[in-house]
């Protein structure tokens, strides 16, 4: 009997695609999870390819790529590979870039804004909460019932930075996807990491397909690691695309 | 007062990373004409006298000691005077 919730209409289950860059580091966390806990197909997808294995997601996962030379995710955003990601992200599908892979988005410029150096100046790795700000996204609908999702983070330049007008389009247009808070879900100074402005800690583009978030839900999806709010992002990503 | 202005290069025989890993940007690109890309250090800073020399002096002991690192790169600097009154920190 077929009883996993993963399965397309089609019978087939779900495929992922991680692409590797040189640098990334956090491609083989991606795919155990999606592999072992969420249970979609997945294979990695090196930055020279020119096609995308006809992949249903993209993700872009975190890692230092190119050295973070320049600018993080500057000399990323030209691999080969990134203009099929770009030609599938305007046509709609999903793409998600997870730390490095948001920075990558945003140098691409399938997402708004930039990253600059954290405030305090530090490398700063450690468990976080999320508030979810908009849970009418592929990534976040059905996540219930939670004040604040507990992942970690691990960034030097996770500073989220946008102009006023950028800022205020991202808030009309709902694009806002995650913002840092304390546990409880307040969002104040004291619950920000990094200085990104607005707290912000995930944006969605206007059409809902693109996002990119600093965390890592990869890091907090298997129960071994004493945390599984991420696996909740993967889990409803899956449904709310195959189901 | 004076204002300086440091750039520091790394040796051409010394390998630049970065250097290196930019111009893969460039050919990814099409650049194909771009060659031997090096990343240097461009450094701006206000010395606080109106004794020349002793800006001199300070400048490259800033840049022996701190800025460069001698044993792989090279210094060149230029001081030009300056006031506060021209809006620069």
């Amino acid at each position: 009997m077929l009883s996993e919730t993963k399965s397309s209409v089609s019978g087939k289950k779900p495929k992922f695609g991680i692409v590797v860059f040189p640098g990334s580091n956090c491609d083989h966390d991606t795919y155990y999870v999606l592999r072992k806990i969420i249970d979609v197909d997945v294979v990695f997808l090196w930055h020279k390819q020119t096609s995308l294995d006809d992949c249903d997601v993209i993700i872009l996962p975190g890692g230092f790529s190119y050295g973070d030379y320049l600018r993080t995710g500057a000399i990323a955003r030209f691999s080969p590979i990134m203009n099929e990601v770009i030609n599938f992200a305007k046509k709609g599908g999903f793409v998600f870039g997870i730390c490095n892979g948001f920075q990558i988005l945003l140098e691409a410029g399938l997402l708004p804004g930039v990253m600059i150096r954290n405030e305090s100046l530090n490398f700063v790795c450690k468990d976080i909460y999320l508030k979810i700000e908009n849970n009418d996204t592929v990534y976040t609908k059905g996540i219930t019932g939670k004040t604040s999702l507990k992942i970690p983070i691990a960034h030097g330049e996770g500073n989220y930075f946008a102009d006023e007008k950028t800022l205020s389009e991202l808030e009309s247009n709902n694009q806002i996807v995650f913002k840092y808070c304390s546990s409880d879900g307040s969002i104040s100074e004291v619950a920000n990491p990094n200085g990104s402005v607005l707290n912000i800690a995930g944006i969605i583009n206007k059409n809902g397909n693109v996002m990119g978030m600093m965390p890592h839900p990869e890091r907090s999806s298997d129960s071994v690691l004493g945390k599984t709010d991420g696996n909740l992002i993967f889990k409803a990503l899956v449904n709310n695309i195959f189901n | 007062m004076f204002k300086a202005k440091v750039l520091i290069k790394r040796r051409n025989t010394i390998l630049d990373p970065q250097g290196k890993a930019v111009e893969i940007g460039a050919k990814h690109l099409g650049l194909s004409n771009i060659k031997n890309t090096r990343i240097d250090k461009y450094i701006e800073f206000v010395v606080d006298t109106n004794n020349k020399k002793t800006a001199e002096d300070e400048v490259i002991e800033y840049c022996k000691k701190l800025l460069a690192n001698p044993i792989m790169e090279d210094f060149e600097f230029t001081l030009s005077e300056w006031t506060p009154s021209q809006k620069e920190v």
